[in-house]
């Protein structure tokens, strides 16, 4: 870890780079600090102050967290922001490669930036931006949103039931949630955490399946600066499809946007100067639904993990990109007059673990939250050689390592791993402790089943989940990334329409196409069906781990991707 | 089809000319009913008729969030009197092996000519409605339902 003094500002970075010529983080050496005053410096404007954070999938700690390499869009959306990875997005929001501000938004150059910037996130470091914030801004001038996702992805909020995350946002003093993973502790849990916290977890378009009626309260109105800010609450609208169904078993999710554009008409009716939608459809359905619903002042996005510096205008709709895993907050000052925005100003502030001091009440509660599990989390199974990282449209070496022990330890020909966009990432020479396996995988459904499924059944699965993200309407895409395999080599043009995207599937070991009719050894894991058998994933992965000691994985080029 | 008491019994639906029909022309080949034979059954029956769209809603999702019960509703405007009503609803769906899902018979005492019922749709498909009106009338509406394995999600 290095210390707060080699820090440096990307403005200073740049204005050094555009001087001398000299590229490189050696340039670097002789410009300003970055800190946390750097970090917080905003020019504020009107009364109005949003502050929003999105998926920060139970990291209370600072991590590593790569973004995507490969993040296509499709349809409407193609080459459009959030689907521009590495230089192409660097270019387009005019970042200066090796900045600071490029470690945090692109995966140019990952592994040297990491190491010289850091690790990311922290709730106690999100805690001491807040406070700062309020300080500065007003308490009574500052609205703080988290757009869900915020209770699962870690051991300790696997074992707590998201408890050690509400009791941290609750500290924190969120004014409103609303909900994706947090569904996946079933209907019981969600209305218990929903009843006892102090703050409103806001979803408009759940509904009990028998009589259509609203599960939870679909706004709720704030007075901030002397305005009246409206707050509509939109779940993720696939969470029945793309979580255990069975776990919710009476509710009924969906976009709903004649009732979204009904709370909208409503929350104005009731005088309502700003309308917020605290949103968890993700981004490019966000975009359309910006499109489609009228009066929306602010789409506060999620789901899709993008973080972007700057937000995308849709009509007078502006769209927030907070990223994930805390390794951001959004905030966005708006200016007000006459029941209508007439101004605002966004700074998307990288959380710097190294820069931040840590606010020492939350750290406490932290630890507190931690300690019971802080044997089983410290326990060290192995050692990464090489990056591990999840991110991406089809593939990552954190889940190469899963397929990898799926094959080993269940003794299969064909592994299957789902495609979820959080995970902390390891760097090379980092150790793999059962934390770092229990932050790819504390999921409610872990079982690593084992079974056989035809060539036709694999490749059915493949092209329904590819149609889950590339379908060229984005009402149709749930999030996520495609699911990723092992011991399988496929090719996959994304312009196809569903059943016709997958083609020359190879089983690697022998080198043979994958039969249509014959059966194949097949283990997976987080399978939405109910009564799933199998151990848990963690346990299948430790065990791999630890027979290897070290894992050295190497980019596989598995899957060939055309129609980009 | 599941059995429901909402819906009327097979034989019910014999009963009506034109369904029986239809019924009678993919009865023996159930298992080849696809979208291309539905459409060319539903050309028999229906292709000689004024066929309008706008005046029957059908309001199914674009997307099953369990295909083993899928909501549909219908709605048709009409002043249901005696001289002017719907006669019947007829609903079909061209990806399930029995592509009937469901006939509803009005009378102007009906009122409102609207209906709900939960089906079963083995795979993505077209839902198809055909409202029959009493002027002989026919008016017709058409959605995909998206029926996905999930899973996976983000």
């Amino acid at each position: 870890m290095i210390s707060r003094r080699d820090f440096f500002t990307a403005a200073a970075a740049a204005a050094l780079l555009s001087n001398s010529g000299v590229g490189g983080l050696a340039a670097l050496a002789k410009a300003q600090k970055l800190t946390q005053e750097s970090l917080l410096r905003f020019d504020p404007l009107g009364t109005v102050t949003l502050l929003h954070f999105s998926d920060l999938h139970a990291q209370l700690m600072p991590i590593y967290f790569r973004e995507p390499s490969t993040n296509f869009g499709v349809g409407a959306d193609r080459g459009l922001p959030p689907h521009l990875t590495e230089q192409a997005f660097l270019d387009y929001f005019k970042i200066t490669t090796g900045t600071a501000e490029a470690y945090a938004l692109s995966a140019e150059d990952f592994v040297a930036l990491a190491r010289t910037y850091g690790r990311m996130g922290g709730m106690d470091r999100m805690a001491t931006l807040v406070k700062a914030i309020r300080a500065t801004r007003g308490e009574g001038n500052v609205l703080l949103l988290d757009g869900g996702d915020a209770t699962q992805g870690s051991w300790s909020s696997l074992q707590t039931k998201g408890e050690d995350m509400v009791r941290a946002v609750s500290q924190l003093g969120i004014d409103a949630m609303t909900g994706h993973w947090e569904f996946t502790y079933g209907a019981a849990r969600v209305m218990e955490i929903v009843k006892n916290a102090p703050f409103a977890f806001l979803a408009q378009n759940v509904r009990t399946i028998d009589w259509q009626e609203p599960v939870f309260a679909g706004r709720k109105i704030f007075e901030k600066g002397g305005s009246k800010i409206a707050v509509i609450g939109q779940a993720l609208p696939m969470t029945p499809i793309a979580n255990p169904r069975w776990m919710i078993p009476n509710w009924e999710f969906g976009i709903r946007e004649e009732s979204m554009q009904k709370q909208v008409n409503d929350a104005r009716a009731e005088g309502a100067d700003v309308v917020v939608v605290l949103s968890h459809n993700g981004f490019d359905v966000d975009r359309k639904m910006a499109g489609r619903v009228k009066g929306i002042d602010v789409l506060l996005t999620a789901h899709t993990h993008d973080a972007m510096p700057a937000p995308v205008k849709v009509g007078n709709t502006l769209l927030i990109a907070s990223g994930s895993h805390c390794k951001f907050l959004s905030r966005l000052d708006l200016e007000v007059k006459d029941k209508k925005v007439t101004g605002y100003r966004y700074a998307l502030i990288p959380v710097f673990a190294d820069a931040i001091t840590p606010d020492p009440e939350m750290a406490k509660l932290v630890d507190e939250v931690r300690k019971p599990f802080v044997g089983e989390l410290n326990r060290h199974i192995g050692d990464a050689d090489t990056l591990l990282f999840r991110r991406g449209n089809f593939d990552g070496t954190l889940d190469d390592m899963i397929c990898q022990a799926m094959i080993a330890e269940r003794d299969v020909e064909i592994a299957l791993s789902p495609g979820f966009r959080w995970g902390a990432s390891l760097l090379p020479g980092d150790p793999i402790t059962f934390e770092s396996i229990a932050n790819a995988t504390a999921i409610t459904y872990p079982n690593c089943y084992r079974q056989t499924m035809t060539g036709t059944q694999i490749k059915g699965m493949l092209e329904d989940v590819a149609d889950n993200i590339f379908n060229p309407d984005p009402y149709f895409q749930s999030g996520g990334d495609t699911v990723r395999t092992g011991g399988l080599r496929y090719e996959i043009d994304i312009s196809q329409p569903v059943g016709s995207r997958i083609t020359n599937m190879t089983h690697l070991k022998t080198g043979n196409p994958i039969e249509a009719s014959k059966g194949y050894t097949v283990s997976g894991w987080a399978s939405v069906k109910q009564g799933t058998e199998g151990p848990p994933i963690w346990e299948v992965v430790e065990k791999h781990v630890k027979r290897l000691g070290a894992v050295r994985i190497e980019p596989t080029n598995a899957v060939k991707v055309t129609g980009t | 089809m599941r059995s429901n008491e909402l819906v009327p019994s097979r034989r019910d639906m014999l009963k009506l000319t034109g369904v029986a029909a239809f019924a009678a022309a993919l009865a023996p080949h159930l298992a080849l009913a696809t979208e291309e034979t539905v459409a060319a059954e539903l050309k028999k029956l229906f292709g000689g008729k004024k066929m309008g769209t706008g005046k029957l809603k059908l309001d199914v999702p674009q997307i099953a969030e369990n295909g083993n019960v899928v909501p549909l509703n219908v709605d048709v405007t009409s002043p249901m009197t005696a001289k002017d009503y719907v006669k019947a609803v007829h609903v079909f769906a061209d990806g399930n092996p029995w592509p009937q899902v469901v006939t509803y018979n009005f009378t102007p005492e009906s009122g409102r000519a609207a209906a709900s019922i939960r089906m079963r749709l083995q795979k993505t498909q077209n839902v198809i409605a055909v409202a029959e009106m009493s002027n002989g009338d026919f008016y017709s509406a058409k959605s995909q339902v998206k029926v996905t394995i999930g899973g996976c999600g983000g």
